[in-house]
């Protein structure tokens, strides 16, 4: 089980509200991730759930139980921190023991939890080595380890992967994603970089300021963003939001449109526009430009496009995926 | 980029390097030289090569006993030690772990006792040990060490604490650790080689302490320093004996010193580097 609900949740440091007001619902077996700026609150939230911080006021509940006001120990949670927080001074082994060891478990009973989450990991061969010993994805495989042996309810996982480079990140973001399947256990994630929320969550839940801006499936946000904030915060690249006659023509203040739905044709088309900087990538080619009354776009085409510095090329909009806005930045 | 040296500024740096090196260490060489000459050669004028007499130790060892003040010298230093981690490890664990905005001008106030010089209370320490009937004995000396050291090891002590990342503590506090799980299993571990090298500073300061050493004792709780001093009595002055007590006094840390080393720079340097 793993059921997680927040109540008029609140968290100040002295005079500063870090978290206003927060209601949340968290179903059992999802995988959520808290994604937004940082300073955000996001890691405070998950702070909070974990009982590292205590709330200012409102109710935290797992499964039904009140859990506001009890020690993290007792919340039969695990967490994942961004510098791993493995205890330098034991081994491999004896980090993932460690949570059964506080448990009070047997020997036997412990050895056998610790080669099955070793064999789960791919660890097998280093338990006898300290964590200083390990690279970057090894360490964070036995932090991993150290939270599954538990059994929790739930998994917090703070910003997990940020320590890691580009391509490491990339095959731990797939091992999350097949523990979270194989599991099917709670999972509770906070990223700041939204490919990680796109691909691994069921929910995501964009916080700004310390306030839920949007909850929804990530296509749900994707297609349909409740306002200006969500809007600039899911896609990449960043959806171009264009103000002004444009904006006008549509009968809204602001209107968005995502650089995919933009069509480039070196003939014709709604707006005539200049290369500023075209980023082949083979698969995409991205062209930052400058369009004529409408200000600077990024584009994205499929496959690779003849565009360089300097050429003219003319853009039309996907009408029907154009996200229009009020002046209070909601979405009409 | 990394600055390219030419094997002749190596060369050049390695032999200022030795020469440095040999210039602190000349006195310590000297004095063991000394050690080996007789009183006529000792005080003869400057030359490197003794008649390579162990006549000096022996004597040393014959005419005053050189084991008392050795045994008071390690009583001392380790007691004063031992004294000084237990009233600086809370200290410096509440100041790391929860400090408060103060905690900074604790720290410097208590550094800031260490820059006054030690004759300016001489006269109040001294009339404080004659009416607490502390004067010539090895609780009052190991009092004294333990408190002018005291700054320092609590400045060492809450630099290592503070390397100590927070999140490991809230990792087993996750994990279920109790309170007493979380420091005996988690803290005391990482904090250990840290203690130590604050541990083997403070012995080899208290064991080199000079000034409180002489002055506030007589015979029976003298150390090794005030050994070496009653070399130079007004019954006369014995330079090779001298050298040959303050190799014995000095022979027993620098075997210590030369054994942890590592330990030793690595406290010293700690929080500076890395």
């Amino acid at each position: 089980m793993g059921q997680i609900t927040l109540k008029n949740v609140r968290k100040s440091f002295g005079a500063t509200n870090i978290i206003p007001n927060i209601n949340l619902e968290i179903e059992n077996g999802e995988f959520v991730v808290f994604v937004g700026p940082s300073g955000c609150g996001k890691s405070t939230l998950l702070r909070l759930i974990a009982g590292l911080e205590d709330t200012t006021s409102g109710t935290i509940a797992i499964d039904g139980r009140d859990v506001t006001n009890e020690a993290p120990a007792k919340r039969k949670l695990a967490m994942v921190f961004q510098s791993y927080a493995l205890y330098p001074h034991m081994t491999v082994a004896k980090n993932i023991a460690f949570p059964l060891k506080m448990a009070g478990e047997s020997p036997e009973t412990i050895e056998r939890k610790v080669a099955d989450a070793a064999r789960v990991l791919n660890l097998s061969n280093y338990l006898e080595r300290r964590p200083g010993q390990l690279s970057g994805g090894q360490r964070q495989r036995v932090a991993i380890g150290r939270a599954i042996v538990r059994q929790p309810s739930a998994f917090l996982f703070d910003e997990p992967l940020s320590n890691l480079d580009a391509a490491l990140r990339g095959t731990m973001r797939l091992e999350i994603s097949e523990l979270h399947n194989q599991l099917k256990t709670t999972m509770i994630y906070v990223t700041h970089d939204q490919v990680e929320a796109m691909t691994m969550a069921d929910k995501i839940v964009v916080l700004n300021a310390g306030n839920i801006e949007q909850v929804g499936s990530p296509l749900e946000l994707y297609r349909s963003p409740k306002n200006l904030f969500v809007a600039g915060f899911i896609g990449s690249p960043r959806m171009n939001l264009i103000e002004g006659n444009p904006a006008a023509d549509h009968g809204a203040a602001t209107i968005g449109i995502r650089p995919e739905h933009l069509s480039v044709s070196t003939t014709e088309g709604k707006w005539k526009a200049t290369v500023g900087v075209a980023e082949h990538l083979g698969s995409d080619t991205f062209l930052h430009v400058t369009a004529d009354g409408v200000g600077p776009l990024t584009v994205r085409a499929g496959g690779e496009i003849g565009a360089h510095h300097g050429d003219t090329i003319f853009l039309t909009p996907d009408a029907a995926k154009i996200h229009r806005f009020t002046p209070d930045g909601l979405a009409i | 980029m990394a600055r390219a040296i030419s094997t002749r500024s190596k060369f050049g740096w390695t032999l200022a390097a030795w020469a440095v090196a040999l210039i602190i260490f000349f006195p310590i060489l000297y004095t063991v030289i000394t050690s080996l000459k007789t009183e006529s050669e000792a005080i003869a004028g400057f030359n490197l090569i003794p008649s390579f007499t162990l006549e000096n130790y022996v004597e040393v060892q014959t005419q005053r006993d050189y084991f008392r003040p050795f045994m008071n010298s390690v009583i001392i230093a380790v007691g004063s030690t031992l004294l000084g981690i237990i009233i600086a490890v809370p200290a410096a664990w509440s100041m790391a772990f929860s400090p408060t905005h103060r905690t900074k001008d604790i720290l410097m106030w208590m550094l800031s006792t260490k820059m006054m010089p030690a004759a300016a209370v001489l006269v109040p320490i001294y009339l404080l040990f004659r009416d607490f009937g502390l004067l010539d004995s090895r609780i009052g000396l190991t009092l004294m060490l333990m408190l002018i050291n005291l700054p320092i090891v609590v400045w060492m002590l809450y630099t290592y604490f503070r390397e100590i990342p927070g999140e490991i503590l809230e990792a087993a506090r996750m994990d279920g650790a109790t309170l007493w799980g979380e420091i005996w299993y988690v803290l005391t571990p990482m904090a250990v080689p840290g203690i130590a090298s604050t541990m083997l500073l403070n012995i080899i300061l208290a064991w080199n302490e000079a000034f409180w050493t002489i002055r506030l004792t007589t015979t029976n709780a003298a150390p090794l320093t005030a050994f070496i001093a009653s070399f130079s009595s007004p019954q006369g002055l014995f330079w090779a004996k001298l050298s040959a007590a303050s190799t014995l006094a000095i022979a027993p840390i620098l075997i210590m010193g030369w054994f942890s080393q590592r330990q030793l720079v690595r406290g010293l340097t700690f929080g500076a580097v890395k």
